[in-house]
């Protein structure tokens, strides 16, 4: 018996909370896997989360990469250079009247906030579960780790999980507020040619406006602006391929399993998780509330008017929402394309989401 | 129910709204005048 205790005791020292993270972790690897929903940080989360509650285990090395990567910030900020460098911003730079959606449906955001508020959570948890309405991963976590939030785990799980999630979660509320006629709204789209100038000039301004407004996002927006002109500069063709592939997959790798180290059974199996989960999920629901609503809000006086739907591909989740709303208007009409229109909205909603992060932190750390 | 610090929630909510408005107000006004600008050099 002894011998059987010496080779396997450990498996007694199993909690039934480690038990439901390691279904948590199944669970994620089978959506990253079957449903394909951002895979790529689905999956070593879910890996991580297996990895990290086994019994008296040792996660010294995850613990190293959480801190060296994440508590310092440094792995959303390079991941921001990947997908600045991914994102192609000729859509919004040709028709800057879809900068306005990005910065409406970024309303979720602090609604949120006020909620998470009045259910309970203090300042700094209540803004960092607000962000995950920013539909934005890199800020998210940017966030959560600002505010050293205690439901990093949830936060992250939440965030990502939703980005993959909306062609599920906007059709449902974006049928609910818009009528057939308002959804069939055709709108005329003529590619204006951007120049060279104005797409160099663009991130470096975005970087100084954005960054004087809200300097504790400072980073987050010139890492990403940064990536956005490695691209558009036209000289450093190299390193912008590099960005995109292997700095965003490398970095993409150790984000998702040093977030992990957060998932601990006795820091996410709690009550305020699941209250996490759905204040995200509240979040989401009124930044598409409030990018549809703003669109009609225009088309109250403006003469060409604004398919609603467009407002709900204000989010930040790149390019799930402008997807949707592009099959969303084709649904209604075979011959109605909302794509480029979308895409603009989208990139703005990019935009604004790290604006967003930056004025909750500056916001709110006035305050503590 | 902490009724003063939901106050001061929504007073975050409505800075930080009109916050990213300004913001994206003034960038889309600099991406105009840069689209007018270049347009007129060709």
């Amino acid at each position: 018996m002894s011998f059987f205790y010496d080779l396997f005791g450990n498996v007694l020292n199993f909690t039934w909370q480690q038990g439901v993270m390691i279904l948590i972790g199944c669970a994620l690897i089978w959506c990253a896997i079957k449903r394909e929903m951002e895979p790529t940080l689905l999956l070593p989360m879910g890996f991580g989360a297996i990895l990290v509650n086994l019994p008296m285990v040792h996660t010294e090395a995850i613990e190293t990469l959480f801190n060296a990567g994440i508590a310092s910030e440094l792995f959303p900020l390079l991941l921001f250079i990947g997908i600045g460098a991914m994102i192609d911003f000729g859509p919004l730079l040709s028709n800057p009247k879809m900068f306005l959606f990005g910065a409406a449906a970024q309303f979720g955001i602090f609604f949120t906030l006020v909620i998470a508020v009045a259910l309970g959570f203090d300042l700094k948890d209540a803004a960092s579960t607000a962000i995950i309405a920013a539909a934005d991963g890199p800020t998210s976590i940017y966030v959560a780790n600002y505010f050293q939030s205690t439901y990093q785990g949830a936060i992250m799980v939440a965030a990502y999980s939703y980005m993959a999630l909306v062609p599920i979660i906007q059709p449902p509320i974006i049928k609910a507020i818009t009528t057939k006629k308002e959804r069939m709204i055709r709108m005329e789209y003529s590619a204006a040619n951007v120049s060279k100038t104005t797409r160099i000039l663009f991130p470096i301004f975005v970087t100084i406006i954005a960054g004087t407004v809200a300097p504790k996002s400072a980073e987050l927006i010139g890492f990403l602006m940064f990536g956005n002109l490695i691209r558009e500069c036209g000289v450093l063709e190299n390193l912008s391929k590099s960005a995109q592939s292997e700095l965003a997959n490398l970095i993409t790798i150790l984000l998702g399993i040093s977030v992990s180290f957060r998932m601990k059974a006795e820091l996410f199996v709690t009550w305020q998780t699941l209250l996490i989960l759905g204040l995200g999920l509240f979040g989401f629901v009124f930044d598409t509330v409030g990018g549809v609503l703003f669109a009609k809000f225009l088309n109250l006086f403006s003469k060409k008017k604004v398919n609603p739907m467009i407002g709900a591909a204000g989010i930040s989740a790149f390019p799930m929402a402008s997807r949707m709303v592009h099959k969303m208007g084709r649904e209604e009409d075979p011959n109605n394309f909302l794509l480029m229109h979308a895409a603009g909205a989208n990139v703005s909603g990019q935009i604004a989401s790290v604006i967003a992060g930056g004025l909750i932190i500056t916001l709110v750390e006035q305050m503590l | 129910m902490n009724t003063a610090l939901i106050m001061a929630c929504l007073g975050i909510m409505a800075k930080g709204m009109v916050g990213i408005f300004i913001v994206i107000l003034v960038i889309w006004g600099l991406v105009a005048l840069l689209n007018k600008i270049t347009s007129a050099k060709k």
